[in-house]
């Protein structure tokens, strides 16, 4: 049995270990273009911070991938040859397989702006992408431009910050993130963001970039008009699913790639999982683009693949980011306005630091931080156990995860929540 | 053909090319305390040079003042300034940019030149034997006065030692306490280490000198401070009176029962990186150098095998002291002796100074501890084996980034462990605590616990013990393991 897996990014990675673990006489390759080894792709801010080297955004060392019988082949995959079950690739021959999964990831929105493929124009997801970045900064660049504010718009805000650019920052909404965030938390990262020194410019949509007359970015121009100089424009408004390889290949797409619930596409021995895949389920399709979802997706469909009948379940939803130094956790259900949902809501007065309970009637369904650390296992118990805003308070302190000797605020938390039911606000 | 022909024709190669530098678009800025800072230092260092060619400065305390004195301030502005408009945070930007930091020239040369300082400090009698300059006399009698203050006597080169130790501990100590003035956790610890040095290393071994009470130091134990258990200086000390006879039994009951109890409850940290003066040093000083530390799998084997065999050395030469001691020489004559003076020097001056300190911009700064340190030796087996402590990863929240592995001093990959949601109990973590300070997930936490729930095989540690022994790889290792599942 062998099994291709095309891209080395944490599903595919994800995918070949567990397939490893399982099968341990499996033929297991795993296909990139991009990078000869598994790196770390959120890492890669701080490679140009200088905070690590290439070398230390590799999880594993080079020689675990021999230990672990897994085959590595840098080459692009030029396209899917379903019938014959082989990958054709560039300047190389042809890779039989009897499996496929297809993990090949995301590419950064455009949404056709004029000048959009000007060069100093980029979105931020792999390793040319910080190649590119470093070049335009060897070529002189001195201000960027950054439009879309999600958490890679941050990335490059904080990256480029750090090497000394004047970073503006386009956000077409009122405040930052608010899709996800909710107004409170949104504001105190729009603060965060500006304290470090970066020009946040809200309700700001890019009209246009203009060429300097050599092919190059020589400004951006907002749908309000204003003009800004740069010579490098960030583009990351969100990430979709990568289909180049799978147009025309007979394999069913929409937004990602199509499969079931058992992370299958329509094409027998062929699966996709994390950010390229779409999950086709009642009521609206699923499509996870983080890194755990990718872990979990790709651990899911090597087990799939060994014979495993269980449908893909992702379980409590979670994530966690940073946004300069400001660290963000979320549980459950938060901003999603559910119906009957009320809110209670705690920020420190150093205004770097704040607890968000979501609950249902006193059922707690959400929790969000920001500049404190929860211990995840007591949140996910919490949730899935249905517990109410009165033992989650008096039990906070088995959540706290802070590094010891840190400041507590449990009972400042439960005595400020405790007030506002008392006063019938919550 | 799906593929974009940009994306075909990318032919970087990453492994071999790296990612060097982006150029900075506007340089740093620098603020009229930043050249107040880099003046007061460099009128330190002038007044330094001038002293060491033969001016007096006015001597006494005014030459102190305007060398080390000035020096001080300078570096203490140094270290506010750098941090003072910065919001708290992690500040690791242009790290491995700078070549001190990362082996470049400088690097290099800092480390030639500490490394060079050990090699005259320790064989400083062979040097001047030789006919070679007496480079350290001069430094020394700048110190006279405070020397006299504290233990009656003129400077040593021993006390200009011990006075630059602690200076180094004490004004990296406060770059430490700007830099992480954010962490409340790694405050705490650096003014302990900060705290201990100049308390029981410093001040107090000289103080005692001067109350003509015998030198010593309450903050090293054996087998660190290997004499502490050998049967002439324990000896010694016993005749020297109350003050004496208390020393020994601190000394005796922390090395063998309260190394023991304490790393039991808190890990090998409450020493490691709290209280020991070379981890004191590590800490504050060798910080800007950590990331140098190897993270191969080839240095933590050899890491296993080098500190172990220190160990059984340092014991061997013990329990040889103590059989002569008791035969009254007859068994071994002067070979225990001997083999005494062959641990001190090649263990004692060459691994834990020139090695260990010298080393540290290429090294990183826990070399000593990492491969060396008998004491750390036998904490790391109570560590791993029977105690509370351990870092607990967060569920499945972490992404591999690499910020805990780049900046471990002790050479520990903590992302394997934490990329497959598993606590890290190894016998080399000092419990530093920056691992989780720089992680930007928050998924790491040093904690105490109950000592069985902390990996697979706590709760026998004896089987653990045997089982580790009886592998190839030798005690120790655990081979990668597939995700559970």
């Amino acid at each position: 049995m062998h099994v291709a897996i095309v891209g080395n990014g944490v599903t595919g990675v994800s995918a070949a270990l567990r397939l490893r673990a399982l099968r341990p006489d499996w033929r297991i390759t795993l296909v990139s273009g991009e990078s000869s080894y598994h790196y770390s792709r959120p890492a890669l801010m701080y490679v140009f911070m200088g905070h690590m080297r290439y070398q230390d955004t590799k999880p594993f060392p080079d020689s675990f991938w021999g230990e672990q019988r897994l085959e590595l082949v840098r080459a692009w995959v030029t396209r899917l040859d379903l019938e014959q079950k082989r990958l054709e690739l560039h300047g190389r021959t042809p890779l039989a397989f009897d499996q496929l999964l297809l993990a090949t990831g995301s590419k950064s929105n455009r949404f056709g702006w004029p000048g959009q493929e000007l060069e100093g124009v980029q979105g931020l997801w792999d390793l040319m992408d910080l190649k590119r970045l470093s070049e335009s900064c060897e070529r002189g660049a001195r201000a960027a431009v950054i439009v879309g504010g999600g958490l890679i718009g941050v990335e490059l805000a904080e990256m480029l910050h750090a090497r000394g650019l004047h970073v503006t920052f386009l956000v077409r909404e009122k405040s930052y993130w608010n899709g996800i965030l909710p107004p409170e938390e949104s504001a105190m990262v729009t603060r965060e963001i500006r304290a470090h020194g970066v020009e946040l410019r809200l309700e700001r949509q890019l009209a246009s970039i203009e060429d300097d007359g050599q092919g190059r970015v020589a400004a951006v121009v907002t749908d309000r008009g204003e003009r800004l100089p740069c010579q490098i424009v960030g583009l990351t408004a969100g990430v979709s699913p990568n289909l180049d390889l799978v147009k025309d290949s007979g394999i069913k797409t929409g937004r990602g790639i199509l499969v079931d619930r058992k992370l299958r596409t329509n094409v027998p021995d062929v699966y996709a999982a994390g950010d390229c895949a779409e999950i086709v389920q009642p009521g609206r399709n699923l499509l996870q683009q983080v890194w755990y979802t990718g872990k979990m997706q790709g651990e899911h469909a090597a087990e799939v693949m060994c014979g495993a009948e269980q449908d893909y379940d992702s379980g409590l939803w979670f994530n966690s980011a940073k946004f300069f130094d400001l660290e963000y956790q979320t549980y459950g259900r938060v901003n999603l306005k559910v119906p009957g949902e009320e809110n209670l809501y705690w920020e420190h007065a150093g205004g770097r630091k704040a607890l968000r309970l979501v609950h249902l009637g006193g059922q707690v369904i959400g929790i969000n931080v920001m500049g404190l650390r929860l211990r995840h296992e007591v949140c996910e118990r919490w949730l899935a156990e249905g517990r109410d805003v009165a033992h989650v308070l008096a039990q906070l302190g088995e959540a706290n995860f802070d590094p010891e000797f840190f400041a507590r605020h449990e009972a400042e938390i439960a005595a400020a929540f405790g007030a506002r039911s008392a006063q019938g606000v919550a | 053909m799906a593929l974009d022909p940009k994306t075909l024709a990318y032919a970087f190669d990453e492994e071999a090319a790296g990612f060097s530098a982006p150029p900075r678009a506007t340089p740093l800025a620098r603020t009229l305390l930043h050249r107040l800072a880099a003046a007061l230092s460099g009128l330190g260092a002038l007044a330094l040079v001038l002293f060491l060619a033969g001016l007096e400065l006015g001597g006494g305390w005014g030459a102190l003042g305007a060398t080390f004195g000035l020096l001080s301030c300078g570096a203490t502005l140094w270290f506010y300034v750098e941090f003072k408009d910065t919001v708290p945070g992690i500040r690791h930007d242009d790290t491995f940019f700078r070549g001190i930091q990362n082996r470049g020239l400088l690097g290099w040369a800092l480390g030639l030149f500490l490394t060079g300082f050990y090699v005259v400090l320790y064989f400083y009698d062979d040097w001047k034997g030789r006919g070679l300059p007496a480079v350290l006399d001069r430094p020394a009698q700048l110190l006279d006065p405070l020397a006299r203050l504290l233990s009656g006597e003129n400077a040593s080169r021993w006390f200009l030692y011990g006075f630059l130790y602690t200076l180094a501990v004490g004004l990296f100590g406060v770059r430490m306490l700007w830099k992480y003035r954010h962490n409340r956790y790694q405050r705490v610890r650096t003014l302990s280490v900060m705290g201990f040095q100049l308390g029981l290393a410093f001040l107090l071994p000289n103080l005692l000198k001067l109350f003509h009470q015998p030198e010593f130091y309450f903050s090293y134990f054996w087998p660190l401070k290997k004499e502490y258990l050998f049967p002439s200086d324990l000896a010694g000390l016993w005749h020297g009176g109350g003050f004496a006879q208390f020393a020994v039994f601190w000394t005796v009951a922390l090395a063998l029962v309260g190394v023991p109890v304490l790393t039991y409850f808190v890990g090998k940290r409450w020493y490691c990186s709290w209280v020991c003066g070379c981890g004191g040093l590590a800490e504050t000083l060798g910080d800007p150098f950590r990331q140098q530390s190897s993270k191969a799998p080839a240095a933590w084997k050899l890491e296993r095998w080098l500190i172990h065999s220190v160990l059984v050395l340092i014991v061997v030469t013990t329990a040889l002291l103590w059989i002569n001691s008791a035969s009254g020489g007859r068994v071994l004559g002067s070979a225990s002796q001997d083999f005494a003076k062959f641990y001190g020097f090649w263990i004692g001056s060459i691994f834990s100074g020139v090695i260990g300190v010298g080393f540290y911009p290429l090294l990183g700064s826990r070399v000593w501890c990492r491969f060396g340190c008998p004491q750390a030796a036998i904490l790391g087996l109570v560590q791993r084996l029977f105690s509370r402590f351990r870092i607990t990863t967060n569920g499945g929240q972490c992404m591999s980034c690499g910020n805990c592995s780049t900046y471990c001093e002790m050479g520990i990959d903590v992302r394997s462990y934490a990329q497959r949601s598993e606590n890290i109990v190894r016998a080399s973590c000092v419990g530093c605590g920056v691992c989780a300070a720089v992680c930007p997930r928050g998924v790491l936490k040093l904690e105490n616990g109950l000592p069985g729930d902390r990996f697979e095989g706590a709760e026998n540690p004896w089987k653990t013990l045997v089982d580790s022994l009886q592998r190839q790889d030798g005690f120790g290792y655990e081979p990668w393991r597939a995700p559970k599942g």
